[in-house]
């Protein structure tokens, strides 16, 4: 008796299956899209906004019918931002047969996740990997990011002081830190690409009291700008000591002097100082509006690098119907050929898969204030 | 010869202000041998009980030389009243004991003081208003030195003569020089050495206020955190001049300024605190009491 019932329930499943698996043949095939990055663990927080992100894009694009017929439909994969998990989620996305993956969240986790997506042609758009050689080494074709990368600040003031100041010779100093040390080495090999000459490259003490020494230097190398790779506290002692000594020339800095506290502290010494810092969107209409729909549909104000990961989703579908497939060739055509309105602004992807349209902004300060410049 | 002009001027600017904060260090280690490790805190609180009174002055709409007349004046006593409470709490009950727990009494003040400040006031970086005068005469040699930095250097030197002049030519000196030598025996002949000491570092502290005001008009900001930078370089050159000595400590304070603006200049400013302290261990391994100090024989 009991076998019997055994093989019952056996047979009604597998019939079932069948019947199911039946049913999905006759509806058109939807287009599927992976998410993946840390939406456990103690990164979470940088990934769940991904995840938000691309549900309120594709249901958007769901209620106006889907892309050329065809419904999108997301599968989520979690890697905590670890490497060894990131090419799980990777091997399963695979296997789910993704058209493409927005993820993943750290630079390390995506690393490890796009061989296995280079291999299986599947296009991928980070909304927040920043690692430098992910695009610029050229390993990684498919690999595409709505985010700027590491050293994109530095060349930008390198673009900067060379393109629009004209500035032929130049000093950078940084204060021997990490952050500064690093831009600094920066501008100074993007400066040198573009022909300008760095005749004065030095670290500075932090925190000291005096740097009328180094002014000096400063004012006998005859540079035609000064470069400052570091924080604001050092930034207006050093401004405030050139300007007293008669030196009008252009001071350039990041984002680490991109702060208000920087005017407070060296007040009319600070007119007139650039600063690169992120490109501000809180005036931009779509932000606003992607920001008022994560409210109301999930309640709570949107976290980390969602307007780059709503940017990334757009980005990805307008590609996918503008290629009319998903073929990987064409949707990586269409990626870098089209220009695309998103939170972020109007974007688009160079050559090598980085975001053109946003990144970091040069600011000035203008009457007491950071204003940026376009 | 223009550069090394500038170089020489930016050097002694800068000497002058390690001065000011290296004559406290020196005179306290004079009298009782204690290295005041809270020393640059003094200079750091007088530097922001001159910000807020100042402000408040200002914003009251005295005159500028009031406000930095009375803002000066007043965080000098606020800065003695620091010292003198210091001494009676931290250190007076320390001494005759090991040198090293003084020593270790004095870092954990400097911990204390700086927690304090943070706490109290802010992380933040402020701006320093300068209510120095600028000298309009000094304006064609601006590229050479500024009005605050001869200000500075003029304050430093008046400090140092008065300071000689009170140790060398007054009866406080005299106790002090006495204490100084023997402190049992200056208490058998009738000095009265916790008064002589107290003294001590009420005048002390005085004159980190001052520096403390100066320095920040010069560097136009303050943070809770600037007298341990300041302090560390003031104490080498307390040291490299001979720790004791009144005029050794301006002489260091000088040499060391001068070391690191020429090497700056001629060499690297990467290296500036090497050349500081390459300078400081070769007159250490010639002249191991510094270039001024005395040789004594140690006290029990």
């Amino acid at each position: 008796m009991k076998r019997t019932y055994m093989l019952l329930a056996v047979f009604a499943l597998a019939g079932l299956m069948v019947f199911s698996g039946a049913l999905n043949a006759f509806a058109a095939p939807t287009i599927k899209i992976g998410v993946a990055g840390a939406h456990t663990g103690d990164l979470a927080s940088y990934g769940l906004p991904s995840v938000n992100a691309a549900k309120l894009v594709v249901q958007n694009i769901n209620d106006k019918g889907g892309i050329n017929g065809q419904k999108v439909e997301l599968v989520i994969e979690d890697d905590q931002c670890k490497p060894e998990l990131a090419t799980n989620a990777a091997s399963k996305l695979v296997s789910a047969k993704v058209v493409a993956v927005i993820g993943h969240i750290c630079s390390g986790a995506t690393k490890a996740a796009l061989g296995i997506y280079k291999d299986s042609k599947i296009v991928t758009i980070s909304p927040s990997a920043t690692n430098p050689p992910l695009t610029q080494s050229g390993e990684y074709p498919n690999f595409f990011r709505t985010i700027a990368p590491d050293d994109a600040q530095a060349k930008l003031a390198a673009n900067f002081l060379t393109k629009t100041l004209k500035l032929k010779k130049i000093a950078v100093l940084h204060d021997k830190g990490d952050y500064g040390k690093g831009f600094a080495e920066l501008v100074k090999q993007y400066a040198e690409e573009n022909g300008v000459q760095v005749v004065l490259f030095e670290g500075i003490n932090p925190g000291a009291p005096d740097y009328s020494a180094v002014v000096n230097k400063i004012g006998n190398a005859k540079v035609d700008g000064v470069v400052w790779g570091g924080y604001h506290p050092e930034a207006s002692k050093l401004v405030q000591q050139m300007r007293d000594k008669g030196m009008n020339i252009p001071f350039i800095s990041d984002d680490g002097v991109k702060d208000n506290t920087f005017i407070e502290v060296a007040g009319k010494y600070a007119e007139g100082v650039y600063a690169t810092g992120p490109t501000d969107t809180s005036t931009n209409a779509l932000a606003i509006k992607a920001i008022e729909e994560h409210k109301k549909t999930f309640g709570t104000e949107p976290g980390a690098f969602f307007l780059n990961a709503y940017a990334a989703t757009q980005a990805l579908l307008n590609a996918i119907e503008k290629a009319g497939s998903t073929d990987y060739n064409k949707i990586v055509a269409a990626l870098k050929s089209n220009y695309v309105d998103t939170p972020l602004g109007h974007i688009s992807f160079d050559q090598k898969g980085d975001i053109i349209g946003f990144g970091f902004s040069v600011y000035q300060v203008k009457n007491g204030a950071f204003v940026e410049l376009k | 010869m223009e550069y090394f002009l500038k170089l020489f001027l930016s050097g002694t600017a800068k000497g002058s202000i390690y001065a000011l904060i290296a004559l406290g260090y020196t005179m306290v280690y004079g009298i009782i041998q204690l290295i005041n490790f809270a020393h640059g805190e003094i200079y750091m609180i007088g530097g922001f009980t001159a910000l807020i009174l100042g402000g408040f002055f200002f914003s009251n709409g005295m005159p500028v030389w009031l406000v930095l007349l009375l803002s000066v004046l007043l965080s000098i006593l606020y800065a003695a009243a620091f010292g003198y409470t210091i001494e009676k709490i931290a250190y007076r009950p320390l001494r005759g004991k090991p040198r090293l727990s003084a020593l270790i009494s004095a870092i954990g003040v400097s911990i204390v003081l700086q927690n304090f400040v943070l706490l109290a006031q802010t992380e933040k970086f402020m701006p320093f208003p300068s209510y120095l005068p600028e000298f309009s005469w000094l304006q064609p040699y601006k590229e050479y030195i500024n009005s605050t930095q001869l200000i500075i250097l003029g304050v430093t030197a008046v400090i140092m003569v008065f300071l000689t002049f009170l140790i060398k030519f007054t009866r406080t000196g005299k106790a002090m020089r006495a204490t100084a030598q023997d402190m049992h025996m200056a208490q058998l002949v009738g000095v009265d050495v916790n008064q002589v000491i107290s003294v001590t570092f009420i005048i002390g502290s005085s004159l980190a206020a001052i520096g403390g005001v100066l320095i920040c008009s010069y560097m136009g900001q303050i943070n809770y955190y600037i007298g341990f930078v300041a302090g560390i370089k003031a104490f080498v050159a307390a040291v490299l001049g001979g720790i004791g000595s009144i005029p050794g400590a301006v002489l260091g304070s000088f040499i060391l300024g001068w070391t690191e603006s020429l090497g700056t200049g001629y060499i690297s400013s990467d290296y500036e605190d090497a050349f500081a302290f390459v300078i400081l261990i070769v007159i250490l391994l010639i002249k191991p009491d510094g270039i001024l100090g005395r040789t004594q024989r140690q006290k029990v």
